[in-house]
């Protein structure tokens, strides 16, 4: 769908917001962007797995479950709510007094074995607040559609994670001069012995970063078993295929790591996006995905609405980028003119920021309503989708429009 | 070990096809694939995930669109999936779950 008929729909929607579509569970045109794929609205529904609220259940197994849009109106997500990624349906339920964590590989001086016990005590925790984001976040909204899940705006979240420093641990087992990446793999592992077991890789500054964290507590509390308990690696500002789940063995490494999930799937078009290179992967035709691009979701607004003359509409959201921090949101009603937000309170650089603006309603009539993030590096959201075969990093600025009646 | 159940499972004894998805659930056993020709061999697609896969991904893909999907799961993933089932899988998906036909 092209932009005037996003407009001729958003104006067919003004006009009479059938209950039917008000039904529709995880529709996008409802939030002012392009609709994901018919068989996928169709299909979508909210269901609860065990230990968690009802989600929009994108597929069965493996569990691909999205977060609804009402728990992005505070900027922490509850445990309860956080989206459910897997790309292999063996999931084991893992016990605490089974796990253990192996550190070692290559560049690595000697092995480790740490339990549960050993992971909580030995290490100084350290906690940060840190949006969660699938790469493939909004791919369902691409046009022309590409397959994969087709997720709406919400697989992602924003948490309070707490565990030890990869680095410290890392220096535990000591880090030796020739380590170019730092492997992880998990104990999921799919339904075949010949499916690719899931593990991921990223570049050795990247590990040793003092923000990148074994996350043992998430929200204050153990970590949920479809978000990766006992324990899952955290990579503030990347994308969420490297915060790997239920996490088993960690390698230092001195070789590209180079089995499916790296070498072919996670990739972007070289030079595309301006987000920073993992150089030891970019191959001539493409390159591994890594940071977040900045973006913002409206959460107060619906498209097609009806709001009363008179009073202010209240546009509030949230904003996010690959570990900048926000710097501005600005919000405007015609795409020309944009006034700048008020921003909540600041949770650090990688955490969901809210931002609220009032719009007056002094006439009737049909407005549209926008809202762009820009980080503090300058970055902005796009006007029109930069389209890659995968489906990332849509960050598309949002248009929703509203009566004024 | 676990490919040479699948085989017993799917290939020697069908009926028992339908246990396989119990396992995640009843849920998934509402996930029910439009009655075609070809959907016999489609379900073979239930050994690695729900078939809720093919209608989230309804209807954009052609039949070039499907046949790339699922030789990807037999290349990359390793579907034990028959190189002459290739051809009648996708036509199922094309033809049920496929882009429409330009008007």
């Amino acid at each position: 769908m092209d932009r005037r008929s996003i407009l001729k729909a958003a104006a067919g929607a003004l006009g009479a917001w059938s209950v039917r579509d008000a039904l529709a569970v995880g529709s996008m045109a409802e939030l002012g962007f392009a609709e994901i794929p018919d068989g996928a609205l169709a299909e979508q529904l909210l269901h609860a797995l065990p230990g968690k609220v009802p989600l929009i259940k994108k597929t069965y197994r493996p569990p691909n479950y999205e977060t609804p849009l009402e728990y992005f109106r505070k900027p922490i997500t509850p445990n309860n709510a956080f989206f459910v990624r897997w790309h292999l349906a063996a999931i084991p339920q893992v016990g605490l007094k089974d796990w253990t964590l192996a550190v070692g590989g290559e560049s690595a001086e000697r092995e480790l074995r740490l339990d549960f016990q050993a992971l909580k005590t030995q290490f100084k925790p350290a906690q940060l607040t840190a949006v969660c984001q699938c790469s493939g976040n909004r791919r369902g909204l691409f046009e022309p559609h590409v397959p994969g899940v087709e997720w709406g705006v919400g697989a992602m979240g924003n948490a309070v994670w707490r565990g030890a420093r990869l680095r410290d641990v890392l220096q535990q087992a000591g880090v030796k001069s020739d380590a170019l990446e730092v492997v992880f793999d998990g104990a999921d592992h799919g339904a075949l012995d010949k499916t690719p077991d899931f593990v991921k890789s990223i570049p050795i500054d990247v590990a040793l970063d003092e923000n990148t964290l074994i996350a043992f507590e998430m929200n204050g509390a153990p970590l949920p078993h479809w978000n990766g308990f006992p324990a899952r690696i955290v990579v503030p500002g990347w994308t969420g295929t490297y915060w790997v789940k239920g996490v088993t063995s960690i390698k230092v490494v001195a070789k590209p790591e180079k089995n499916f999930w790296m070498s072919a799937a996670y990739r972007l078009p070289r030079g595309r996006f301006k987000t920073p290179s993992y150089k030891s992967q970019v191959t001539e035709a493409n390159e591994p995905i890594t940071t977040m691009v900045v973006n913002s979701l409206i959460t107060s607004v619906k498209n097609g609405e009806r709001v009363p003359r008179g009073k202010p509409l209240e546009i509030r959201g949230v904003a996010w980028d690959g570990g900048a921090g926000i710097a501005k949101v600005e919000v405007s009603t015609d795409g020309a003119t944009w006034t700048e937000a008020r921003l909540g309170k600041d949770g650090g650089r990688f955490s969901f920021r809210e931002f609220a603006h009032g719009i007056p309603t002094r006439d009737t009539g049909a407005l549209v309503v926008m809202a762009r993030a820009t980080s503090t590096s300058g970055e902005t959201q796009v006007n029109e989708l930069i389209h890659n075969p995968a489906g990332y990093h849509h960050n598309v600025i949002q248009r929703l429009y509203v009566e004024i009646v | 070990m676990r490919a040479a159940l699948f085989f017993m499972l799917v290939l020697v004894a069908p009926a028992f096809l339908l246990v396989v998805p119990a396992k995640a659930g009843a849920q998934e056993d509402k996930v029910v694939l439009k009655d075609a020709p070809g959907r016999d061999k489609a379900m073979q697609c239930l050994a690695c995930h729900s078939l809720d896969y093919i209608q989230m991904n309804s209807r954009f893909l052609d039949k070039a669109g499907w046949t790339a999907s699922v030789n990807k799961m037999i290349n990359a993933f390793g579907a034990p999936i028959a190189k002459e089932d290739v051809d009648a899988i996708a036509t199922y998906l094309a033809e049920n779950y496929g882009k429409p036909a330009p008007k």
